[in-house]
């Protein structure tokens, strides 16, 4: 299904609870290395679901639990021995609304980096800078850095939760529908933003959009009811589906 | 069918009279209360009342010394409760989803919240003012602390549960320690609200008189010394309007006033901050 | 190196996670240290009057400073009586009130009269006390009393709770300013239970052409009984425990007398009159068993309360 792929994670076998509940069923597919991934399938189908498990989030909740493996590196982060912090800085995350913390524009950034480095102040400042440029966002709040990062607009909020998740120097960037909140406008300019950033970055995005799955992503996986139904290019997931329920679901006959 | 529709006409206009009728009650007293505050305080709210100590039987004086009294022991009663308060607080709404121990507090405290304030008195009597063997300043302060408690519980934790998840998941997500992500992003998210909760304590135990008359019970003179009793505005207030002295009993209108201002202008304001907070969201 | 100074950096964030959670943990278990201690030092202060007086405090009228002999009846009944009338007058009015501010309000007068009644919450209670002693008890003495002596106090049955000189403070002084002071407290959750109820189920009421009194008594009311119930056993743990405001207007007599124009005596206001001039261990004692008694009824009312109110809670958590 994937051989041509040089993979950054593997999925293996991967099935998650909710409870009794059985939301993913028995996952295999392969990330591919500074690529986008795109998770496609209608409400309830698990792609959050299957995209929470690649930083653990769902360890915050009581009840959830996944098995199987995801190797990331050769080391697989479903192990109890895997240092939860350590994959966090490893792995950064984008959510559906943007949650700019209650504090300066600057400090939003700095917090993350400050998790796992000591920077002097002028290294801390380049950072910022750094992260807010590859962001696309540092034209638009060089002058008010200390200012409180709620005031700015929606699409410039997720562009800030983008720079302070990159800030870290992630390897891998989950994206969990980043632009579902916004508007056109502001949509157009992360996708944009999505394509600069595979250049350093292992990217997966979830999305309800399949055009923005379409003009975004390098391969596709359409997830029906927990399982994964199709994977591969989305030129050709797209063009010419190899399952029937891929093509309906594309075609908008269903979902 | 027509008699019918007219009955359930006049039943309902019948109830709807009586509810406003209701609302007026209800604003009558308030009115009344505070019509009666201001007609006998404010003749007797001179400069002497913030110059001039509590005076003796019969004769003319101030209420400084109760006013000082009633600042420490609420400032200090206030920074006892406060941090407990909102540790527990963060307990109850950050690590509470396991176990036994979060909804039995949870349970307990709101039954505390509505305690008689006056066993809390005596319970603090029976624990240190036995024990040292004299009313004092901290006895006082102690049991306005066991007071707020409880409020700045309730307020914290309804205060954090609105902090939306999503913004505990982005900052676990940069990998962030859960210490890290209470203090340094859901606590301060929640600011406004706990802050709220706090002045509503303060105003809640700045009219308080049952705990402070088996602790702090009362002092005639300028104090500093809270290992000693101690002067305070509620106290004072009930010494002076239950006397046969119409000296005291002025005095007592005047504190009565300076107290209730006091207590609603917290009340405002804490209306007024948290709405604020609540619209800029 | 770096790698290493990291693992050292991350031991010590596990460190402190553990640190901070324990703070937040004992601070959560104060609480429950606290109403142990509370129980139990009124209990260890009470074993002086227990020992003497055994369950025959309880239903002993004897309140005798003099020779060392106590009973805790009269000061029970008065805190009861006082209670329940407070209610009797508190519920409807509250009803009224939360019906107000849910449904015929204008937009407008929402906020300010909400926040009005609950100003009313807010005054000390030691100012309802002055205010009833000065001025609503000369007013009560003067106007109502007279009347109730004459027009009332003949009835059968319900006359007997009328007559005696008409001096203003007594029980149903206390038993009006009382519940004056709850009304906030029971309105206020009526309020909010009110505005649990899914506006979709009301509007369906009012599609069908009913009127606005029958939404409320058929619809909302149904809907929110147990949280209206809590409610009130709420508003009676507040009216059981309030000292200051009683204090001023009852009277402090400890005699049980079958008119409620008499003066009378409650747990909270013989504690505030007696506590600090309570001369003898026994004396102490019997005060702090009082004190203990209280504590215990307010307990279990208020714990009714918050069970009432959780349940409506659950409810609405599984509605949504």
């Amino acid at each position: 299904m994937n051989a041509d792929i040089n993979p950054k994670v593997v999925v293996k076998d991967l099935n998650f609870y909710y409870g009794n509940y059985r939301a993913l069923k028995d996952i295999n597919l392969n990330i591919a290395d500074k690529m986008v991934t795109a998770f496609i399938g209608p409400s309830g189908c698990g792609k959050s679901t299957l995209l929470r498990t690649f930083n653990r989030m769902y360890q915050l909740y009581p009840k959830q639990k996944a098995t199987g493996e995801i190797i990331l590196d050769g080391a697989n982060i479903l192990d109890k021995k895997q240092d939860l912090n350590m994959l966090r800085a490893k792995v950064g995350m984008v959510f559906q609304k943007p949650t700019p913390f209650p504090m300066s524009i600057y400090d939003n950034i700095a917090f993350g980096v400050k998790l796992y480095e000591s920077l002097n102040k002028n290294d801390m400042e380049e950072r910022v800078e750094w992260a807010l440029k590859k962001a696309a966002l540092w034209t638009e709040v060089k002058d008010k850095l200390k200012q409180s990062g709620t005031g700015l607009s929606g699409g410039q909020q997720q562009r800030l939760c983008i720079a302070r998740a990159i800030a870290v120097k992630p390897e891998v960037l989950l994206l969990d529908e980043p632009t579902s909140a916004l508007d056109p406008i502001s949509t157009a300019h992360i996708e944009k933003l999505i394509d600069e950033l595979k250049e350093d970055f292992t990217i997966v995005i979830v999305t309800h959009n399949m055009q923005q799955a379409a003009r975004v992503s390098d391969y596709t996986a359409y997830m029906y009811l927990g399982d994964l139904i199709e994977f591969g290019e989305t030129s050709t997931v797209f063009t010419n589906p190899t399952r029937k329920e891929t093509e309906d679901y594309i075609t908008g006959r269903f979902g | 069918m027509f008699n019918l529709y007219n009955r359930r006409r006049i039943v309902n206009a019948i109830g709807l009279l009586v509810s406003i009728l209701a609302m007026s009650f209800g604003l009558f007293w308030l009115c009344w209360i505070l019509w009666t505050l201001f007609a006998h305080g404010l003749p007797s709210l001179t400069l002497d009342v913030f110059s001039q100590m509590t005076p003796p039987p019969g004769s003319a004086g101030g209420l400084l010394n109760a006013i000082w009294g009633s600042l420490m022991m609420t400032v200090l009663g206030t920074m006892i409760g406060t941090p407990i308060g909102i540790l527990a607080g963060t307990y109850l709404a950050e690590f509470g989803q396991r176990g036994w121990m979060a909804p039995i507090t949870r349970f307990i405290n709101d039954v505390l919240l509505s305690a008689p304030s006056i066993v809390i008195g005596l319970f603090v009597y029976e624990i240190y003012v036995v024990h040292v063997k004299h009313f004092s300043g901290w006895a006082g302060a102690l049991a306005l602390s066991i007071l707020v408690i409880p409020i700045v519980i309730r307020t914290t934790e309804n205060m954090l549960r609105l902090v939306p998840s999503t913004l505990r998941e982005a900052a676990a997500a940069l990998g962030a320690p859960q210490w890290k992500v209470i203090n340094f992003v859901t606590l301060r998210a929640a600011r406004a609200g706990i802050i709220t909760g706090v002045l509503l304590a303060v105003a809640r135990i700045s009219g308080e008189t049952a705990p402070l008359l088996f602790t702090a019970l009362n002092n005639q003179f300028w104090s500093n010394d809270m290992n000693n009793p101690m002067a305070n505005l509620p106290v004072v207030i009930f010494q002076f309007a239950m006397s046969p002295y119409e000296d005291w009993q002025n005095l007592a209108w005047a504190g009565a006033l300076l107290i209730t201002l006091s207590v609603l202008t917290l009340n405002i304001l804490a209306r007024v901050l948290f709405r604020q907070s609540a619209t800029s969201h | 190196m770096l790698i290493f100074s990291l693992e050292a950096r991350l031991k010590r964030q596990a460190a402190f996670d553990l640190l901070f959670r324990n703070l937040t943990r004992i601070s959560a278990f104060s609480v429950l240290l606290l109403l142990a201690a509370i129980i139990f030092s009124l209990v260890v202060g009470s074993l002086p009057a227990i020992n003497k007086f055994g369950f025959g405090f309880l239903t002993s009228m004897e309140w005798d400073p003099v020779n060392d002999n106590f009973g805790a009846l009269v000061p029970i009944i008065g805190t009861l009586v006082t209670s329940s009338i407070a209610l009797l007058i508190a519920i409807p009015v509250s009803f009224g009130i939360a019906l107000f501010l849910t449904e015929l309000s204008p937009r407008i007068l929402r906020r300010p009269l909400g926040i009005a009644i609950e100003l009313l919450a807010g005054i000390p209670s030691i100012i309802y006390g002055m205010w009833g002693l000065f001025v609503f008890a000369p007013l009560f003495a003067d106007h109502v009393e007279p009347w109730l002596n004459k027009n009332v106090g003949d009835m059968p049955y319900i006359g007997g709770f009328f007559v005696g000189p008409p001096m203003g403070i007594g029980v149903l002084t206390a038993s009006i300013i009382l519940s004056i002071m709850v009304i906030p407290f029971i309105s206020s959750v009526m309020r909010d239970v009110f505005d649990v109820v899914p506006t979709l189920l009301k509007e369906s009421a009012y599609g069908l052409g009913a009127t606005t009194w029958e939404v409320m008594w058929k619809v909302v009311l149904p809907y929110t009984k147990v949280g209206v119930a809590g409610g009130i056993m709420l508003g009676l743990g507040r009216a059981l425990g309030e000292t200051m405001a009683v204090t001023f207007v009852i009277g402090n007599a400890h005699e049980l007398s079958k008119s409620l124009l008499m003066p009378g005596n409650s747990i909270s206001s013989a504690l505030a009159n007696e506590f600090t001039e309570a001369v003898g261990e026994l004396y102490t004692s019997s005060l702090i068993e009082l004190g203990l008694i209280l504590f215990f009824i307010t307990f279990v009312v208020l714990s009714i309360a918050r069970y009432m109110l959780y349940k409506l809670g659950k409810r609405e958590g599984q509605a949504s």
